[in-house]
């Protein structure tokens, strides 16, 4: 699905990752954990392909396919879904015309048709039921004044929509009480399935308790530099951080 | 010999057109004085700082267009709101088409400015109403002087005109440079509603430049919508100069979008005569190129109790260049006035510009007024969301800047005119996307 090889990034030629490997295949989740400033939500941001970060080394491949040089949105359409840390409010723009245009987009960009108006509808009305989300919110302007749990169950409500093969959850926890936390990770693991796969960056373990991951990976200092299973991430709320950094440092 | 000296000089032969003996003469004639002394605006005056008529004034227009022209509604089709019945008023290089009009006499007066001002059945409107909220400056005295066609609307009262009237000017290039001057009274009377849309549309390059006045008067409880669809070519300037009078009770409101044309400059009065009345105007502004649009606009609180709302959006990509002006007076008996201004804007290009100036003249002391503007960009991490979800670049872009102009839209109350103006705007942005947000 992702094969991530030596993965050098940087900002205003900052390097911030710095020889990422990882490889994720379908069916699997994996967790990506670490300490603030690691560079986690860069990672995020690079595998979905925001122009401000330039890749200065290594490769991104989905499905074997080099995507570097593609647009955000031809990433997208290749099924790449980020489910933002802050969500970006779009004034103006409903929820549910966002979504529209997104499933039509998408669908114009693998030569369909736009989906009939019909189907539209159930769909969002399933996805939503799922997510426990009322109606009267689908109206409403593209999170211009959500409270933080609604901004993050309103984008895993897209991930539902648009069904990616591979969702990156960006700190998705964050801000979550444990009943939305619980409605979301929910969500998450409906749409889990054996073609598509799941990366969840988090700083915190809790949420793992809900989506368990297959594998959990360190990053410290932009490199990924301890790997192993669902336990380290229990071992890392146990401990905290400070004895990987020994670890590196060691 | 300048565009003026060959004004003033046609104003004879011009006289040779018209009865010299009727009272409407006598306005004229003082008029073309009025235009001799006056000129055209410069930059020099303060209302004129940011718009050089200079460009358009180069031509050598004519003055009297000489041929009747005809138009097949097929080919001109498009620039109708043809999805809904309406009345129609119609003109062709100045010259009223009756082909394509659609006027009435059945319980209201939609028809010419030539009959109104000829015929003595009108002859009491036009002594009350003609030429009496209409400035004596330069450019609205030129109009004032060879005012001869145009609309000419009359509601009398308790009456809701279910159509819209569309007043559209065509010139078809037939000559090499065309300047025109329509003149509009729109009398609404006591607790009647019309609604009415305006267009200009050259259909060839050949420049055209239109000097139009529009005196509107609301009169008590009356309700007046009254929409402006400016979407001409690049080769088509547009002096728009709309003077409203309110009284007591009454609800107008004016919406100008401007897509297209050279130069657009719209100058709006609203005068409030009376109590307990609101003026609106709202406006979305989308150019490109090195299109100029200028809203002057002015709202006059004479009376306590009423409420004035402007709302103005712009979107200016290349080398294009906007101006808001929005004056609002209140006098010292208007108390308990509310007025809010407006004016939001996106710059999408380094050599874009807008001028853009609040003025408030305020001599009461118990009143609400709120101005507002501010000049931005396009949200770059909005348009990287929208791109994650597989909204391409060009698409994002275009949704932001709709939805950043829509709300404009919520008091359009014809749908047949919001759609149309959404799909101009999808046109303009080169997008294929329903806007229905």
């Amino acid at each position: 699905m992702l094969k991530i090889n030596n993965l050098h990034a940087s900002v205003e030629d900052k390097g911030i990752l710095k020889g990422i490997n990882l490889e994720v295949k379908p069916g699997e989740v994996h967790a990506i954990m670490g300490p603030n400033g690691s560079g986690k939500s860069t990672l995020a941001s690079v595998i979905a392909g925001k122009d401000e970060y330039e890749v200065t080394e290594g490769s991104i491949l989905l499905e074997g396919e080099d995507i570097e040089e593609l647009a955000a949105e031809e990433r997208a359409h290749k099924g790449v879904f980020l489910s933002f840390q802050y969500p970006v409010e779009i004034p103006g723009v409903s929820v549910t015309n966002f979504m529209k245009t997104a499933i039509n987009e998408t669908r114009k960009a693998k030569g369909l048709e736009d989906m009939p108006a019909k189907d539209m509808l159930k769909m969002i009305r399933e996805k939503s039921e799922m997510l426990e989300i009322d109606r009267k919110f689908l109206s409403r302007s593209l999170n211009e004044g959500f409270s933080g749990g609604e901004k993050k169950r309103n984008e895993i409500f897209q991930m539902a929509m648009l069904e990616p093969k591979l969702a990156i959850l960006d700190e998705t926890d964050s801000g979550l009480d444990i009943d939305a936390l619980r409605i979301v990770a929910n969500g998450v693991n409906k749409l889990k399935s054996k073609d598509n796969a799941v990366i969840v960056i988090t700083h915190y373990q809790r949420l793992l308790d809900y989506i368990v991951p297959d594998f959990v990976h360190v990053l410290h200092n932009g490199k990924i530099v301890k790997s192993g299973g669902a336990e380290l991430a229990h071992e890392l709320e146990a401990k905290g951080y400070d004895w990987i950094k020994e670890e590196v440092n060691a | 010999m300048s565009l003026k000296e060959k004004l003033v000089s046609s104003f004879m032969a011009f006289e040779d057109t018209v009865d010299v003996h009727s009272p409407i003469h006598d306005i004229r004639s003082e008029a073309i004085k009025t235009f001799e002394t006056e000129g055209f605006p410069s930059k020099r005056s303060e209302d004129w700082k940011y718009t050089s008529l200079n460009s358009i004034l180069k031509h050598d227009y004519s003055v009297f267009p000489k041929n009747e022209n005809a138009l097949e509604f097929k080919d001109v089709k498009k620039y109708f709101i043809h999805e809904i019945d309406s009345y129609k008023i119609i003109f062709i290089d100045g010259k009223y088409s009756s082909h394509l009009s659609q006027t009435t006499h059945d319980g209201l007066d939609v028809c010419l400015m030539s009959a109104a001002l000829t015929k003595p059945k009108y002859r009491l409107i036009i002594e009350n109403y003609f030429n009496k909220i209409a400035p004596k400056n330069g450019l609205s005295s030129l109009n004032t002087a060879f005012s001869a066609e145009g609309a000419y609307i009359h509601i009398p009262k308790n009456k809701l005109v279910a159509k819209p009237i569309q007043i559209i000017h065509f010139s078809t290039g037939n000559e090499a440079a065309l300047m025109l001057q329509p003149r509009n009274l729109i009398v609404v009377d006591e607790n009647s509603h019309v609604q009415i849309i305006e267009r200009h549309q050259s259909l060839t390059d050949n420049p055209v430049l239109t000097n139009s006045v529009t005196e509107i008067f609301a009169n008590k409880r009356a309700i007046v919508d009254y929409y402006k669809i400016q979407n001409d070519n690049e080769n088509a300037s547009l002096i728009d100069n709309t003077f409203v009078n309110q009284k007591q009770e009454s609800h107008a409101k004016v919406h100008t979008f401007s897509f297209g044309g050279k130069l657009i400059r719209n100058n709006l009065n609203f005068y409030q005569n009376g109590e307990h009345m609101d003026s609106t105007m709202k406006g979305i502004t989308i150019i490109g190129d090195k299109q100029h649009v200028d809203h002057n606009t002015l709202v006059h609180h004479i009376e306590p109790n009423c409420e004035s709302h402007q709302d103005y959006k712009g979107i200016f990509a290349d080398s294009s260049t906007g101006v808001f002006n929005g004056k609002v007076v209140v006098e010292k008996e208007a108390q308990k006035t509310n007025a809010f201004q407006s004016n939001n804007n996106i710059l999408l290009s380094d050599k874009a510009s807008i001028n853009t100036k609040p003025q408030l003249e305020i001599f009461a002391d118990d009143v609400k007024c709120s101005h507002g503007c501010t000049i931005g960009q396009l949200d770059d991490s909005a348009l990287f969301y929208m791109k994650q979800r597989g909204i391409p670049e060009k698409e994002a872009r275009a949704l932001l800047m709709f939805a950043f102009s829509n709300n404009v839209l919520d008091s359009v109350k014809i749908p047949e005119i919001k759609n149309r103006i959404t799909s101009i705007i999808a046109n303009k942005l080169g997008v294929n996307i329903g806007f229905d947000l």
